[in-house]
């Protein structure tokens, strides 16, 4: 019955590393950039978050509605001011550029808030639950596991439907095409980034109300993005929904056979797709 | 036959080399192909000056001068080692804590636990994490780009959680080499002192030297067009293979160095991602793909921790922006602003081409 428990938990889990999965997902697929502070600004989103909760006391869920928007400027700024520089060049600097943001982000949020553990209080959602006979799921991995669908959902939508998806995909796949039919590229990828941040705020609250967070929890989120990415399959939306659900599901169930091997069974997991099965267990098979 | 220059420091391969360009451009006899220059022949006197000065400190220096130096010399041998992935063979690793990490355990567990002597323990420590790093380097290829940084990094994590639920290795609370305590105080700080000068001095040697041979040349030339290269006959795989095996092993040699210094191993501290953060900052900042930039980035950076010390983590913030903006606007950090302006190199490895007495043309190289 444990195992059973830890099966749904670790599936509903997955929701919420799906969520820190698409903005990753996103920022690659749109511009090839691999964005190494992803983590930490999740982080920084979530303390944001505790700023306006302490500030003003408003529910924590009620914060996404100024924390979204904010990290959408954030991104849509970064992007111009910043790495449209380092996009396109000879490959390093992307890389080098964003683990140095990682590292200042990382430490100026240690130095104004310290190091200690901090969590966002969101009330009776936190602790009730949904029982399915002699299953307990929790109303809040619930909540998460549905707006990482939906948030996977609605950006699969934006892409195919809409306008800017269009233009999204006609810059990742020419930029250069793309501006000779009128798309500024450098606005495309700022866009993207924007809307990436956007749900890595989502991501932040969720993760800041389901358990506790200090300003050096961001390597971890990127690591178990990447992570979710790479076991479902680079270039899948849904694939990345199912390898947090694979990498969630490891977690726990690496836990259950002893606490210190949670995270631990989740890279070894990943490892082994690495070994066994490079392009996913969802993605097409690439030959490179 | 072109005559031998006694600077050309590979008679044999420059002369091959010669004869080749000397058939495609003209008459035999008229092409030269040199590496050295008048800049880096007084920037290699000067470099023996300072190795020399350097290697007898133990006899002129004040313990705390030492204390520093032995903190300075393994981070100039990470530095070399990450610019020789990253600079020369394109693969931005975030993962080389892994080595240092495996590099302290090693020094303990060969120490401590096998009764080895500490300091001949280093190397041994070094040699398991080069053995390591071959499967680890087969599993990392598969991923390019950002995706190899990060999947470099989990690897390197999956170490420390493995490492932390040892009980032997002490687990997540660590060890502390005790084996040294077989020798007084000050041999073992002299002793320190020049294994981590032996380590940094090395480090920067070894990469010359490799830049120097075919190696080299297989590098460069994958550095500048990976198709080109393939094209031309350069097995990329097994080039960067060597690279990352080196870079393992000099990464582990450092780590097990520091340990030595500091004594206590705790899987969090020798498996952080801080040492990647290091070696990043003083090689973007010092000029990444130059020999003389880990140089001047290692020196930058201790200069300013070490100014910075009180104001806890603010020279990590400082650095970052400075690693950052140089990133983005220089992209071979302040060594090649200065080579960019002089010409100055003091580790010559690319080849110049010298026409003694052009007969028509007004220029000379």
């Amino acid at each position: 019955m444990t195992t059973a428990n830890n099966l749904v938990q670790g599936l509903l889990l997955g929701g919420l590393y799906a969520l820190f999965a698409t903005g990753l997902s996103l920022m690659f697929g749109v511009m090839r950039l691999v964005n190494l502070a992803h983590g930490d600004l999740a982080i920084l989103a979530a303390f944001l978050a505790l700023v306006a909760v302490d500030g003003t006391g408003v529910h924590p869920l009620l914060t996404l509605t100024v924390a979204v928007p904010a990290m959408f400027a954030v991104g849509y700024l970064l992007q111009r001011g910043v790495l449209n520089f380092a996009v396109g060049g000879d490959g390093l600097a992307p890389v080098l550029v964003t683990f140095g943001l990682s590292i200042i982000l990382q430490n100026v949020l240690l130095e104004l808030f310290s190091a200690d553990s901090r969590g966002l209080d969101a009330g009776a959602v936190e602790d009730t639950s949904l029982a399915l006979g002699r299953l307990n799921v929790g109303w809040f991995p619930l909540l998460t596991l549905v707006t990482g669908a939906a948030v996977l959902g609605g950006l699969q939508l934006l892409l195919a439907r809409t306008r800017l998806g269009r233009e999204l995909r006609a810059t990742s796949d020419d930029p250069e095409a793309a501006q000779l039919v009128g798309i500024d590229h450098r606005h495309a990828f700022a866009v993207a980034t924007g809307l990436a941040l956007a749900t890595v705020a989502i991501a932040g609250i969720f993760l800041g109300i389901r358990t506790t967070f200090s300003p050096s929890l961001g390597p971890t989120r990127l690591i178990f993005a990447f992570e979710a990415v790479i076991i479902g399959g680079l270039g899948s939306l849904w694939g990345t929904l199912a390898g947090g659900m694979v990498l969630g599901v490891a977690q726990t169930l690496g836990a259950q056979v002893s606490p210190g091997w949670g995270v631990l069974t989740g890279h070894l997991v990943f490892l082994a797709v690495l070994a066994f099965r490079p392009s996913g267990l969802f993605g097409k098979p690439v030959t490179t | 036959m072109t005559t031998l220059d006694p600077d050309r420091a590979d008679p044999t391969q420059v002369d091959r080399e010669a004869a080749g360009a000397a058939t495609a451009a003209g008459p035999p006899g008229r092409v030269d192909v040199v590496r050295a220059t008048t800049a880096s022949r007084v920037g290699a006197l000067l470099a023996l000056v300072a190795v020399a000065v350097l290697g007898t400190a133990p006899l002129w220096a004040r313990t705390s001068v030492l204390r520093t130096l032995i903190g300075f010399f393994p981070l100039l041998a990470l530095a070399s080692m990450w610019n020789l992935l990253a600079g020369y063979a394109g693969l931005v690793s975030i993962g080389q804590q892994a080595y240092i990490g495996v590099g302290a355990y090693g020094l303990y567990w060969l120490s401590d636990s096998g009764g080895l002597d500490p300091f001949a323990a280093v190397p041994l420590a070094a040699l398991t994490a080069a053995v390591i790093s071959v499967p680890v380097a087969v599993l990392a290829f598969r991923l390019r780009g950002g995706y190899f940084a990060i999947g470099t990094w989990v690897i390197a994590e999956a170490l420390r959680l493995l490492v932390a639920n040892v009980s032997q290795l002490g687990g997540g609370s660590g060890v502390t080499v005790t084996a040294v305590s077989a020798y007084d105080r000050q041999t073992r700080i002299y002793l320190t002192y020049w294994l981590a000068f032996a380590v940094g001095v090395g480090a920067v040697a070894l990469t010359y030297l490799l830049l120097r041979r075919r190696l080299g040349l297989a590098l460069t030339a994958n550095r500048d067009s990976e198709t080109g290269a393939r094209s031309l006959g350069v097995d990329v795989y097994r080039v960067k293979l060597v690279v990352y095996v080196v870079a393992a092993f000099g990464c582990a040699l450092a780590g097990a160095v520091i340990y030595l210094n500091l004594l206590r191993i705790q899987p969090d501290a020798a498996f952080s991602v801080n040492w990647s953060a290091f070696m990043i900052f003083i090689v973007v900042i010092g000029g990444v793909g130059t020999i003389e930039g880990p140089i001047v980035g290692t020196v930058l950076f201790v200069v300013v921790q070490e100014t910075l010390a009180q104001y806890g983590s603010w020279y990590l913030i400082l650095l970052g922006l400075l690693a950052v903006v140089v990133a983005l606007r220089a992209r071979h950090g302040l060594w090649g602003l200065v080579a960019e302006r002089t010409g100055v190199s003091l580790f010559p490895v690319r080849r110049r081409l010298g026409l003694p007495t052009p007969p028509a043309t007004g220029g000379s190289r």
